[in-house]
Protein backbone atom coordinates (compact mmCIF):
# COMPACT_ATOMS: atom_id res chain seq x y z
CA UNK A 1 0.00 0.00 0.00
CA UNK A 2 1.23 3.33 -1.57
CA UNK A 3 0.42 7.42 -1.12
CA UNK A 4 1.21 8.33 -4.74
CA UNK A 5 0.98 11.94 -5.36
CA UNK A 6 1.70 13.99 -8.61
CA UNK A 7 0.83 17.78 -8.11
CA UNK A 8 1.66 21.21 -10.34
CA UNK A 9 0.64 23.96 -9.07
CA UNK A 10 1.70 27.74 -10.19
CA UNK A 11 1.01 30.49 -7.90
CA UNK A 12 2.57 33.81 -8.10
CA UNK A 13 6.25 33.57 -7.05
CA UNK A 14 6.01 30.03 -6.18
CA UNK A 15 5.87 26.91 -8.06
CA UNK A 16 4.97 23.30 -6.53
CA UNK A 17 5.78 20.36 -9.05
CA UNK A 18 5.98 16.96 -6.97
CA UNK A 19 5.83 13.35 -7.58
CA UNK A 20 5.91 11.88 -4.13
CA UNK A 21 5.61 7.88 -3.23
CA UNK A 22 5.59 7.07 0.07
CA UNK A 23 4.71 4.22 2.07
CA UNK A 24 0.70 4.20 3.21
CA UNK A 25 2.03 3.11 6.76
CA UNK A 26 3.81 4.79 9.64
CA UNK A 27 4.75 8.53 9.80
CA UNK A 28 5.89 10.09 6.59
CA UNK A 29 7.26 13.45 7.15
CA UNK A 30 7.63 16.23 4.86
CA UNK A 31 10.55 18.07 6.00
CA UNK A 32 12.30 21.18 4.29
CA UNK A 33 13.02 24.56 4.91
CA UNK A 34 9.78 27.36 5.89
CA UNK A 35 8.31 28.36 2.32
CA UNK A 36 9.83 25.03 0.18
CA UNK A 37 6.27 23.85 -0.70
CA UNK A 38 5.38 21.59 2.10
CA UNK A 39 2.53 22.95 3.38
CA UNK A 40 0.78 23.70 -0.12
CA UNK A 41 1.46 20.21 -0.64
CA UNK A 42 -0.10 18.85 2.29
CA UNK A 43 -3.13 21.50 1.77
CA UNK A 44 -3.28 19.55 -2.10
CA UNK A 45 -3.32 16.26 -0.79
CA UNK A 46 -6.18 17.09 1.87
CA UNK A 47 -7.74 18.25 -1.42
CA UNK A 48 -7.73 22.07 0.10
CA UNK A 49 -5.97 23.36 -2.94
CA UNK A 50 -6.70 22.54 -6.19
CA UNK A 51 -4.74 21.86 -9.32
CA UNK A 52 -6.68 21.18 -12.67
CA UNK A 53 -3.85 18.04 -13.33
CA UNK A 54 -2.95 16.46 -10.53
CA UNK A 55 -3.04 12.45 -9.27
CA UNK A 56 -3.35 11.24 -6.18
CA UNK A 57 -3.78 7.63 -4.49
CA UNK A 58 -3.81 6.41 -1.53
CA UNK A 59 -3.97 3.17 -0.68
CA UNK A 60 -6.43 2.01 -3.29
CA UNK A 61 -8.26 5.08 -2.72
CA UNK A 62 -8.14 7.77 -6.17
CA UNK A 63 -8.79 10.81 -4.68
CA UNK A 64 -7.71 12.89 -7.73
CA UNK A 65 -6.92 11.91 -11.58
CA UNK A 66 -8.17 14.23 -14.73
CA UNK A 67 -11.11 15.20 -14.22
CA UNK A 68 -12.19 13.35 -11.24
CA UNK A 69 -11.40 15.33 -7.82
CA UNK A 70 -13.16 14.02 -4.52
CA UNK A 71 -13.73 17.43 -2.36
CA UNK A 72 -12.08 17.46 0.69
CA UNK A 73 -15.04 16.61 2.38
CA UNK A 74 -15.71 13.05 1.44
CA UNK A 75 -11.98 12.42 1.45
CA UNK A 76 -11.49 10.15 4.87
CA UNK A 77 -8.93 12.08 6.30
CA UNK A 78 -7.79 14.10 9.59
CA UNK A 79 -5.97 17.45 9.58
CA UNK A 80 -4.28 19.13 11.99
CA UNK A 81 -3.37 22.44 10.80
CA UNK A 82 -0.60 24.26 12.48
CA UNK A 83 -2.52 26.96 14.78
CA UNK A 84 -5.30 24.35 16.70
CA UNK A 85 -8.13 26.67 14.80
CA UNK A 86 -11.05 24.98 17.19
CA UNK A 87 -14.45 26.66 16.36
CA UNK A 88 -14.86 29.19 19.14
CA UNK A 89 -18.30 28.96 19.45
CA UNK A 90 -18.35 25.36 21.02
CA UNK A 91 -17.30 23.66 23.38
CA UNK A 92 -14.47 21.48 23.49
CA UNK A 93 -16.78 18.37 23.76
CA UNK A 94 -19.03 19.63 20.83
CA UNK A 95 -15.59 20.23 18.64
CA UNK A 96 -14.93 16.47 19.46
CA UNK A 97 -18.20 15.52 17.82
CA UNK A 98 -18.16 18.11 15.04
CA UNK A 99 -16.66 15.60 12.58
CA UNK A 100 -17.88 12.62 14.38
CA UNK A 101 -21.36 12.90 13.91
CA UNK A 102 -20.71 13.52 10.51
CA UNK A 103 -19.05 10.06 10.14
CA UNK A 104 -21.47 6.98 9.50
CA UNK A 105 -21.49 4.88 11.68
CA UNK A 106 -20.11 1.68 10.04
CA UNK A 107 -17.08 4.05 9.24
CA UNK A 108 -16.04 4.55 12.93
CA UNK A 109 -12.81 2.87 14.11
CA UNK A 110 -11.79 5.43 16.65
CA UNK A 111 -14.51 5.99 19.52
CA UNK A 112 -14.48 9.59 21.36
CA UNK A 113 -13.77 8.09 24.51
CA UNK A 114 -10.60 6.77 22.70
CA UNK A 115 -9.06 9.84 21.26
CA UNK A 116 -9.65 11.35 24.52
CA UNK A 117 -7.86 9.00 26.35
CA UNK A 118 -4.86 9.20 24.01
CA UNK A 119 -4.48 13.00 24.03
CA UNK A 120 -5.60 13.16 27.74
CA UNK A 121 -7.98 16.24 27.61
CA UNK A 122 -11.04 14.45 29.58
CA UNK A 123 -10.76 17.35 32.11
CA UNK A 124 -11.33 19.75 29.72
CA UNK A 125 -14.28 18.75 27.44
CA UNK A 126 -16.72 21.69 28.69
CA UNK A 127 -14.51 24.44 27.97
CA UNK A 128 -14.40 26.61 25.02
CA UNK A 129 -11.52 26.64 23.13
CA UNK A 130 -10.72 30.49 24.84
CA UNK A 131 -10.00 29.07 28.39
CA UNK A 132 -7.17 26.60 27.08
CA UNK A 133 -3.76 26.80 26.53
CA UNK A 134 -1.83 26.63 23.20
CA UNK A 135 -1.04 22.77 24.03
CA UNK A 136 -3.99 22.07 25.04
CA UNK A 137 -5.86 23.67 22.42
CA UNK A 138 -3.38 21.89 19.71
CA UNK A 139 -4.48 18.46 21.68
CA UNK A 140 -8.36 19.11 21.59
CA UNK A 141 -7.75 19.33 17.52
CA UNK A 142 -5.47 16.18 17.20
CA UNK A 143 -8.02 14.76 19.32
CA UNK A 144 -10.80 16.33 16.90
CA UNK A 145 -9.40 14.67 13.96
CA UNK A 146 -8.67 11.10 15.50
CA UNK A 147 -12.25 11.20 15.90
CA UNK A 148 -13.62 11.22 12.47
CA UNK A 149 -11.32 8.02 11.94
CA UNK A 150 -9.19 8.65 9.29
CA UNK A 151 -7.61 6.07 6.90
CA UNK A 152 -4.86 8.91 6.68
CA UNK A 153 -3.94 11.98 9.32
CA UNK A 154 -2.65 14.98 7.96
CA UNK A 155 0.04 17.25 9.96
CA UNK A 156 0.85 20.50 9.06
CA UNK A 157 3.72 21.66 11.81
CA UNK A 158 1.35 20.84 14.89
CA UNK A 159 4.05 21.73 17.56
CA UNK A 160 5.42 24.70 15.74
CA UNK A 161 3.43 27.36 17.36
CA UNK A 162 3.82 25.81 20.98
CA UNK A 163 6.94 26.61 22.94
CA UNK A 164 9.31 24.09 23.70
CA UNK A 165 7.68 23.10 27.35
CA UNK A 166 4.24 22.42 25.26
CA UNK A 167 6.36 20.63 22.70
CA UNK A 168 7.61 18.19 25.49
CA UNK A 169 3.96 18.12 26.30
CA UNK A 170 2.84 17.26 23.17
CA UNK A 171 5.49 15.25 21.96
CA UNK A 172 4.75 12.09 24.07
CA UNK A 173 1.07 11.93 22.86
CA UNK A 174 2.13 12.08 19.63
CA UNK A 175 4.52 9.00 19.90
CA UNK A 176 2.05 6.81 21.70
CA UNK A 177 -1.05 8.12 19.12
CA UNK A 178 1.14 6.31 16.05
CA UNK A 179 2.12 3.38 18.05
CA UNK A 180 -2.12 2.39 18.74
CA UNK A 181 -3.81 3.49 16.30
CA UNK A 182 -2.30 1.83 12.60
CA UNK A 183 -3.33 5.07 10.44
CA UNK A 184 -0.51 6.45 8.04
CA UNK A 185 0.56 9.63 8.95
CA UNK A 186 1.63 12.85 6.40
CA UNK A 187 3.81 15.06 9.31
CA UNK A 188 4.92 18.26 7.70
CA UNK A 189 7.96 19.75 9.77
CA UNK A 190 10.90 21.88 9.34
CA UNK A 191 12.36 20.54 13.23
CA UNK A 192 14.99 17.50 12.31
CA UNK A 193 14.14 16.81 15.70
CA UNK A 194 10.86 16.07 14.93
CA UNK A 195 11.62 13.90 12.26
CA UNK A 196 14.37 11.62 13.88
CA UNK A 197 11.82 11.36 16.67
CA UNK A 198 8.63 10.80 15.11
CA UNK A 199 9.40 9.67 11.52
CA UNK A 200 9.81 6.67 9.28
CA UNK A 201 10.04 7.71 6.28
CA UNK A 202 11.24 11.01 4.79
CA UNK A 203 10.54 13.26 2.06
CA UNK A 204 13.00 16.10 1.44
CA UNK A 205 11.48 19.26 0.27
CA UNK A 206 13.32 22.18 -1.46
CA UNK A 207 12.19 24.86 -3.42
CA UNK A 208 9.02 23.41 -3.99
CA UNK A 209 10.23 20.22 -5.19
CA UNK A 210 11.15 17.06 -3.56
CA UNK A 211 15.04 16.65 -3.49
CA UNK A 212 14.86 12.85 -2.36
CA UNK A 213 12.94 10.52 -0.81
CA UNK A 214 13.23 7.11 1.25
CA UNK A 215 13.66 5.77 4.93
CA UNK A 216 14.48 7.92 7.54
CA UNK A 217 18.09 5.92 8.81
CA UNK A 218 19.01 6.26 4.94
CA UNK A 219 17.98 9.99 4.75
CA UNK A 220 20.17 10.96 7.88
CA UNK A 221 23.42 8.99 6.71
CA UNK A 222 22.78 10.05 3.11
CA UNK A 223 26.36 12.24 2.52
CA UNK A 224 24.53 14.24 -0.48
CA UNK A 225 21.53 15.76 1.53
CA UNK A 226 21.56 18.39 4.03
CA UNK A 227 20.59 16.39 6.83
CA UNK A 228 24.03 14.71 7.63
CA UNK A 229 25.72 18.12 6.82
CA UNK A 230 24.54 19.88 9.67
CA UNK A 231 25.94 20.36 13.32
CA UNK A 232 23.29 17.52 14.38
CA UNK A 233 23.95 15.43 11.95
CA UNK A 234 23.27 12.10 13.87
CA UNK A 235 21.76 8.31 12.71
CA UNK A 236 18.83 6.31 13.68
CA UNK A 237 18.91 2.63 14.63
CA UNK A 238 16.89 0.48 15.28
CA UNK A 239 17.62 -2.13 18.42
CA UNK A 240 16.48 -4.66 20.62
CA UNK A 241 16.23 -4.54 24.46
CA UNK A 242 18.74 -7.89 24.94
CA UNK A 243 18.57 -7.30 28.72
CA UNK A 244 19.23 -5.94 31.48
CA UNK A 245 22.68 -5.75 34.15
CA UNK A 246 20.80 -5.69 37.47
CA UNK A 247 24.39 -5.63 38.96
CA UNK A 248 25.41 -2.00 37.94
CA UNK A 249 22.17 -1.20 36.40
CA UNK A 250 22.67 -1.25 33.05
CA UNK A 251 20.41 -2.17 30.00
CA UNK A 252 21.97 -3.71 26.31
CA UNK A 253 20.63 -3.45 23.57
CA UNK A 254 21.27 -4.95 20.32
CA UNK A 255 21.68 -4.07 16.81
CA UNK A 256 22.66 -5.69 13.70
CA UNK A 257 25.96 -4.12 14.38
CA UNK A 258 26.78 -5.22 17.87
CA UNK A 259 25.27 -4.10 21.53
CA UNK A 260 24.96 -1.11 22.93
CA UNK A 261 24.94 -0.58 26.72
CA UNK A 262 23.16 2.23 28.54
CA UNK A 263 22.14 3.30 31.96
CA UNK A 264 19.06 1.19 32.86
CA UNK A 265 15.70 1.77 31.16
CA UNK A 266 13.22 0.62 32.34
CA UNK A 267 12.25 -1.46 28.70
CA UNK A 268 10.83 -4.95 28.21
CA UNK A 269 13.22 -7.21 27.16
CA UNK A 270 12.69 -8.08 23.40
CA UNK A 271 10.93 -4.84 22.83
CA UNK A 272 12.00 -2.63 19.86
CA UNK A 273 14.07 0.87 20.61
CA UNK A 274 15.02 3.99 18.34
CA UNK A 275 18.59 5.22 19.00
CA UNK A 276 19.78 8.46 18.01
CA UNK A 277 23.40 8.61 17.55
CA UNK A 278 25.04 11.83 16.88
CA UNK A 279 27.93 12.50 14.70
CA UNK A 280 29.99 14.61 17.03
CA UNK A 281 29.47 11.72 19.38
CA UNK A 282 31.61 9.05 17.56
CA UNK A 283 34.98 9.27 17.35
CA UNK A 284 37.00 6.45 15.04
CA UNK A 285 40.28 4.13 16.25
CA UNK A 286 42.45 1.99 14.40
CA UNK A 287 42.26 -0.58 16.91
CA UNK A 288 40.27 -1.49 19.41
CA UNK A 289 40.64 0.57 22.21
CA UNK A 290 41.31 -1.29 26.14
CA UNK A 291 41.70 0.86 28.72
CA UNK A 292 38.99 3.21 28.16
CA UNK A 293 35.71 3.84 29.92
CA UNK A 294 33.63 3.95 26.61
CA UNK A 295 31.08 1.15 26.50
CA UNK A 296 30.10 1.04 23.18
CA UNK A 297 32.71 0.28 20.55
CA UNK A 298 31.66 -1.54 17.48
CA UNK A 299 33.52 -2.72 14.40
CA UNK A 300 32.77 -0.74 11.37
CA UNK A 301 33.79 -0.27 7.69
CA UNK A 302 33.98 3.41 6.55
CA UNK A 303 31.79 3.95 3.20
CA UNK A 304 32.02 7.40 2.53
CA UNK A 305 33.95 10.65 3.57
CA UNK A 306 32.89 14.41 2.64
CA UNK A 307 34.08 17.79 4.10
CA UNK A 308 32.27 19.41 6.73
CA UNK A 309 33.20 22.68 6.73
CA UNK A 310 36.92 23.70 6.72
CA UNK A 311 38.52 21.74 9.75
CA UNK A 312 36.03 18.51 9.71
CA UNK A 313 34.93 15.38 7.94
CA UNK A 314 31.83 13.14 8.15
CA UNK A 315 32.07 9.82 7.84
CA UNK A 316 29.56 7.40 6.77
CA UNK A 317 29.88 3.57 8.35
CA UNK A 318 28.52 1.04 8.17
CA UNK A 319 28.34 -1.73 11.46
CA UNK A 320 27.07 -4.97 10.78
CA UNK A 321 24.91 -3.53 7.80
CA UNK A 322 23.46 -0.28 9.40
CA UNK A 323 24.97 3.23 8.91
CA UNK A 324 26.26 5.58 11.38
CA UNK A 325 27.68 8.70 10.98
CA UNK A 326 31.14 10.17 12.86
CA UNK A 327 32.37 13.76 12.52
CA UNK A 328 36.15 14.01 13.28
CA UNK A 329 38.43 16.91 12.06
CA UNK A 330 40.42 16.58 8.79
CA UNK A 331 43.27 16.43 10.63
CA UNK A 332 42.56 13.11 12.09
CA UNK A 333 41.45 11.79 9.19
CA UNK A 334 44.57 12.30 7.40
CA UNK A 335 46.69 10.78 10.38
CA UNK A 336 44.56 7.72 10.39
CA UNK A 337 44.34 7.84 6.37
CA UNK A 338 40.93 7.28 6.76
CA UNK A 339 39.52 6.60 3.32
CA UNK A 340 36.51 4.08 1.95
CA UNK A 341 36.71 0.72 3.10
CA UNK A 342 39.35 0.93 6.10
CA UNK A 343 38.15 -0.84 8.60
CA UNK A 344 38.22 0.93 12.14
CA UNK A 345 36.32 1.13 15.65
CA UNK A 346 33.35 3.45 15.90
CA UNK A 347 33.23 4.66 19.82
CA UNK A 348 29.88 6.10 21.00
CA UNK A 349 30.40 8.94 23.64
CA UNK A 350 26.48 8.82 23.99
CA UNK A 351 23.04 8.08 22.82
CA UNK A 352 19.63 9.01 23.00
CA UNK A 353 17.06 6.61 23.31
CA UNK A 354 13.62 6.95 21.46
CA UNK A 355 11.09 3.96 22.64
CA UNK B 1 -52.48 64.53 25.83
CA UNK B 2 -52.07 60.54 24.27
CA UNK B 3 -51.31 58.85 20.85
CA UNK B 4 -54.64 58.96 18.69
CA UNK B 5 -56.03 56.51 16.85
CA UNK B 6 -54.12 57.74 13.26
CA UNK B 7 -50.67 57.78 15.56
CA UNK B 8 -51.44 54.24 17.11
CA UNK B 9 -52.22 53.41 13.10
CA UNK B 10 -48.96 54.50 11.62
CA UNK B 11 -47.01 53.57 14.40
CA UNK B 12 -48.10 49.86 13.64
CA UNK B 13 -47.90 50.35 10.37
CA UNK B 14 -44.08 51.67 10.63
CA UNK B 15 -42.95 48.34 12.83
CA UNK B 16 -44.74 46.58 10.72
CA UNK B 17 -43.19 47.95 7.88
CA UNK B 18 -39.31 47.55 9.56
CA UNK B 19 -40.34 43.92 10.62
CA UNK B 20 -40.48 42.75 7.48
CA UNK B 21 -38.22 44.74 5.84
CA UNK B 22 -35.42 43.60 8.15
CA UNK B 23 -36.60 40.02 7.32
CA UNK B 24 -36.61 39.76 4.04
CA UNK B 25 -32.96 41.87 3.53
CA UNK B 26 -31.66 38.80 6.43
CA UNK B 27 -32.89 36.48 3.72
CA UNK B 28 -31.53 38.18 0.68
CA UNK B 29 -28.75 39.83 2.59
CA UNK B 30 -27.08 36.81 3.85
CA UNK B 31 -26.16 34.91 0.56
CA UNK B 32 -25.36 38.04 -1.03
CA UNK B 33 -23.04 39.37 1.52
CA UNK B 34 -21.35 35.36 1.61
CA UNK B 35 -20.81 36.04 -1.66
CA UNK B 36 -19.13 39.04 -1.67
CA UNK B 37 -16.89 38.10 1.67
CA UNK B 38 -15.69 35.09 -0.03
CA UNK B 39 -16.23 35.86 -3.93
CA UNK B 40 -12.66 36.92 -6.02
CA UNK B 41 -14.25 38.29 -8.70
CA UNK B 42 -12.53 40.74 -10.08
CA UNK B 43 -15.72 43.25 -10.76
CA UNK B 44 -16.94 42.86 -6.97
CA UNK B 45 -16.45 46.33 -5.86
CA UNK B 46 -18.89 47.04 -9.00
CA UNK B 47 -21.69 45.42 -6.58
CA UNK B 48 -20.34 46.57 -3.71
CA UNK B 49 -20.58 50.29 -5.04
CA UNK B 50 -24.25 49.26 -6.00
CA UNK B 51 -25.23 47.91 -2.38
CA UNK B 52 -23.64 51.34 -0.99
CA UNK B 53 -25.15 53.78 -3.25
CA UNK B 54 -28.11 54.39 -0.60
CA UNK B 55 -25.91 55.35 1.73
CA UNK B 56 -24.94 59.02 0.15
CA UNK B 57 -28.02 59.12 -2.14
CA UNK B 58 -30.77 61.11 -1.28
CA UNK B 59 -33.92 59.57 -0.28
CA UNK B 60 -35.85 61.19 -2.38
CA UNK B 61 -33.59 60.39 -5.54
CA UNK B 62 -34.24 56.30 -4.58
CA UNK B 63 -37.98 57.33 -4.02
CA UNK B 64 -38.33 58.95 -7.28
CA UNK B 65 -36.43 56.18 -9.34
CA UNK B 66 -38.08 53.36 -7.52
CA UNK B 67 -41.53 55.15 -8.01
CA UNK B 68 -41.25 55.87 -11.68
CA UNK B 69 -40.36 51.60 -12.23
CA UNK B 70 -43.19 50.36 -9.55
CA UNK B 71 -45.70 53.01 -10.84
CA UNK B 72 -48.25 51.49 -13.86
CA UNK B 73 -46.15 53.27 -16.29
CA UNK B 74 -43.02 52.07 -15.01
CA UNK B 75 -41.34 48.59 -16.32
CA UNK B 76 -41.99 46.90 -12.82
CA UNK B 77 -45.55 48.31 -12.23
CA UNK B 78 -46.48 47.06 -15.72
CA UNK B 79 -45.10 43.75 -15.28
CA UNK B 80 -47.25 43.44 -12.44
CA UNK B 81 -50.63 45.09 -13.97
CA UNK B 82 -50.37 42.64 -17.15
CA UNK B 83 -50.05 39.73 -14.63
CA UNK B 84 -53.47 40.76 -12.76
CA UNK B 85 -52.06 42.57 -9.99
CA UNK B 86 -51.87 46.30 -8.92
CA UNK B 87 -49.13 48.11 -9.31
CA UNK B 88 -47.53 48.51 -6.02
CA UNK B 89 -46.56 52.21 -6.52
CA UNK B 90 -48.98 53.92 -2.95
CA UNK B 91 -49.18 50.36 -1.72
CA UNK B 92 -47.63 49.02 1.59
CA UNK B 93 -45.60 46.56 -1.09
CA UNK B 94 -44.25 49.45 -2.81
CA UNK B 95 -42.89 50.69 0.73
CA UNK B 96 -41.61 47.41 1.66
CA UNK B 97 -39.81 47.52 -1.89
CA UNK B 98 -38.28 51.34 -1.37
CA UNK B 99 -36.92 49.87 2.41
CA UNK B 100 -35.57 46.91 1.19
CA UNK B 101 -33.33 48.82 -1.16
CA UNK B 102 -32.89 51.39 1.02
CA UNK B 103 -31.92 49.77 4.20
CA UNK B 104 -29.85 47.24 1.94
CA UNK B 105 -26.54 48.74 3.06
CA UNK B 106 -27.36 48.55 7.13
CA UNK B 107 -27.96 44.95 6.64
CA UNK B 108 -25.40 43.70 4.01
CA UNK B 109 -22.50 45.32 5.06
CA UNK B 110 -22.18 44.25 9.30
CA UNK B 111 -23.13 40.81 7.42
CA UNK B 112 -20.16 41.36 4.81
CA UNK B 113 -17.59 42.32 7.75
CA UNK B 114 -19.01 39.82 9.88
CA UNK B 115 -18.00 36.84 7.39
CA UNK B 116 -14.91 38.03 6.67
CA UNK B 117 -13.68 38.23 10.07
CA UNK B 118 -14.57 34.89 10.12
CA UNK B 119 -12.01 33.63 7.66
CA UNK B 120 -11.30 30.55 5.83
CA UNK B 121 -9.58 28.65 8.38
CA UNK B 122 -12.70 27.41 10.32
CA UNK B 123 -14.44 26.91 6.96
CA UNK B 124 -11.45 24.31 6.07
CA UNK B 125 -10.82 22.86 9.21
CA UNK B 126 -14.82 21.91 9.37
CA UNK B 127 -14.18 20.63 5.13
CA UNK B 128 -11.82 18.35 6.85
CA UNK B 129 -14.55 17.03 9.31
CA UNK B 130 -16.69 15.56 6.58
CA UNK B 131 -18.79 19.42 6.19
CA UNK B 132 -20.06 19.89 2.83
CA UNK B 133 -20.28 23.17 1.71
CA UNK B 134 -23.75 24.01 2.78
CA UNK B 135 -23.14 22.55 5.94
CA UNK B 136 -20.20 24.19 7.17
CA UNK B 137 -21.97 27.83 6.28
CA UNK B 138 -24.67 26.95 8.40
CA UNK B 139 -22.87 25.31 11.16
CA UNK B 140 -19.80 27.29 11.38
CA UNK B 141 -19.71 30.09 8.97
CA UNK B 142 -23.63 31.84 10.62
CA UNK B 143 -22.79 30.56 14.16
CA UNK B 144 -19.48 32.29 14.01
CA UNK B 145 -21.02 35.87 12.29
CA UNK B 146 -23.71 35.86 14.65
CA UNK B 147 -22.74 39.31 16.27
CA UNK B 148 -22.75 40.67 12.45
CA UNK B 149 -26.50 39.43 12.09
CA UNK B 150 -27.63 41.00 15.15
CA UNK B 151 -25.89 44.00 14.32
CA UNK B 152 -27.58 43.79 10.88
CA UNK B 153 -30.85 43.28 12.31
CA UNK B 154 -30.92 45.86 14.75
CA UNK B 155 -29.48 48.25 12.15
CA UNK B 156 -31.67 47.40 9.11
CA UNK B 157 -34.58 47.68 11.89
CA UNK B 158 -33.55 50.80 13.00
CA UNK B 159 -32.84 52.77 9.67
CA UNK B 160 -36.31 51.39 8.26
CA UNK B 161 -38.39 53.24 11.51
CA UNK B 162 -36.37 56.14 10.43
CA UNK B 163 -36.74 56.22 7.07
CA UNK B 164 -38.46 59.43 5.38
CA UNK B 165 -37.96 60.33 2.08
CA UNK B 166 -38.69 57.18 0.03
CA UNK B 167 -41.56 56.12 2.36
CA UNK B 168 -43.12 59.63 0.97
CA UNK B 169 -42.21 59.58 -2.29
CA UNK B 170 -43.05 56.10 -2.94
CA UNK B 171 -45.94 55.69 -0.66
CA UNK B 172 -47.34 58.60 -0.69
CA UNK B 173 -48.42 59.05 2.92
CA UNK B 174 -51.59 57.72 3.02
CA UNK B 175 -53.15 57.07 6.74
CA UNK B 176 -53.98 53.62 7.84
CA UNK B 177 -52.24 52.48 4.80
CA UNK B 178 -48.50 53.76 3.89
CA UNK B 179 -48.27 56.41 7.08
CA UNK B 180 -45.48 56.03 8.96
CA UNK B 181 -44.07 57.79 12.09
CA UNK B 182 -41.85 59.78 10.61
CA UNK B 183 -44.22 60.86 8.14
CA UNK B 184 -46.61 61.81 10.74
CA UNK B 185 -44.63 63.65 13.30
CA UNK B 186 -43.92 65.78 10.34
CA UNK B 187 -47.83 66.40 9.36
CA UNK B 188 -48.20 67.50 13.21
CA UNK B 189 -45.59 70.03 13.09
CA UNK B 190 -46.82 71.13 9.53
CA UNK B 191 -50.19 71.90 11.69
CA UNK B 192 -48.25 72.85 14.49
CA UNK B 193 -49.18 70.12 16.84
CA UNK B 194 -46.04 70.26 18.49
CA UNK B 195 -47.54 68.03 21.55
CA UNK B 196 -48.54 65.12 19.30
CA UNK B 197 -45.45 65.71 17.17
CA UNK B 198 -42.74 65.64 20.92
CA UNK B 199 -44.79 62.48 21.85
CA UNK B 200 -43.70 60.42 18.62
CA UNK B 201 -40.44 62.15 17.94
CA UNK B 202 -39.40 61.19 22.18
CA UNK B 203 -40.73 57.55 21.60
CA UNK B 204 -38.73 57.27 18.24
CA UNK B 205 -36.19 58.33 19.82
CA UNK B 206 -36.11 56.47 22.59
CA UNK B 207 -36.88 53.30 20.57
CA UNK B 208 -33.98 54.00 18.36
CA UNK B 209 -31.51 54.41 21.58
CA UNK B 210 -32.78 50.98 22.99
CA UNK B 211 -31.74 49.43 20.15
CA UNK B 212 -28.71 50.40 19.47
CA UNK B 213 -27.48 49.97 23.31
CA UNK B 214 -28.82 46.48 23.21
CA UNK B 215 -26.37 45.92 19.87
CA UNK B 216 -23.56 47.45 21.52
CA UNK B 217 -23.91 45.63 24.63
CA UNK B 218 -24.97 42.10 23.18
CA UNK B 219 -21.92 42.79 20.92
CA UNK B 220 -19.17 43.31 23.89
CA UNK B 221 -20.70 40.37 25.39
CA UNK B 222 -20.03 38.29 21.93
CA UNK B 223 -16.32 39.76 21.56
CA UNK B 224 -15.54 39.18 25.87
CA UNK B 225 -16.36 35.51 24.97
CA UNK B 226 -14.66 35.52 21.45
CA UNK B 227 -11.24 36.75 22.98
Amino acid sequence: MTIEARFRLDRPGFTLDVDLRAPAQGVTALFGPSGCGKTTLLRAIAGLERCGDGFLKVGDMIWQEERHFVPPHRRPLGYVFQEASLFAHLTVRRNLEYGLRRVPQTERKVSLDEAIELLGIGHLLERKPDRLSGGERQRVAIARALAVSPKLLLMDEPLAALDLTRKQEILPYLESLYKELDIPVIYVTHSSDEVARLGDYLVLMEAGGIRAMGAISDMLTRLDLPLAQGRDAEALIQATVAGHDERYDLTHLDFPGGRFTVTRKDLPVGGAVRLRVAARDISLTLERQSGTSILNIFPATIEEIVPAGSAQVTVRLAAGGVSLLARVTRRSAALLDLKPGKPVYAQAKSVALLS
Amino acid sequence: MTLTDADFVALVITLKLAAITTLILLLLGTPLAWWLARSRWRFKFLLEAVVALPLVLPPTVLGFYLLVALGPHGPVGALVESLGGHSPAFTFSGLVIGSVFYSMPFVVQPLQGAFTAVGHRPLEVAATLRASPLDRFFSVAIPLARSGFLTAAVLGFAHTVGEFGVVLMIGGNIPGSTQVLSIAIYDHVEVLEYGRAHWLSGGLLLLSFLMLISVYALNRRFTVVQS
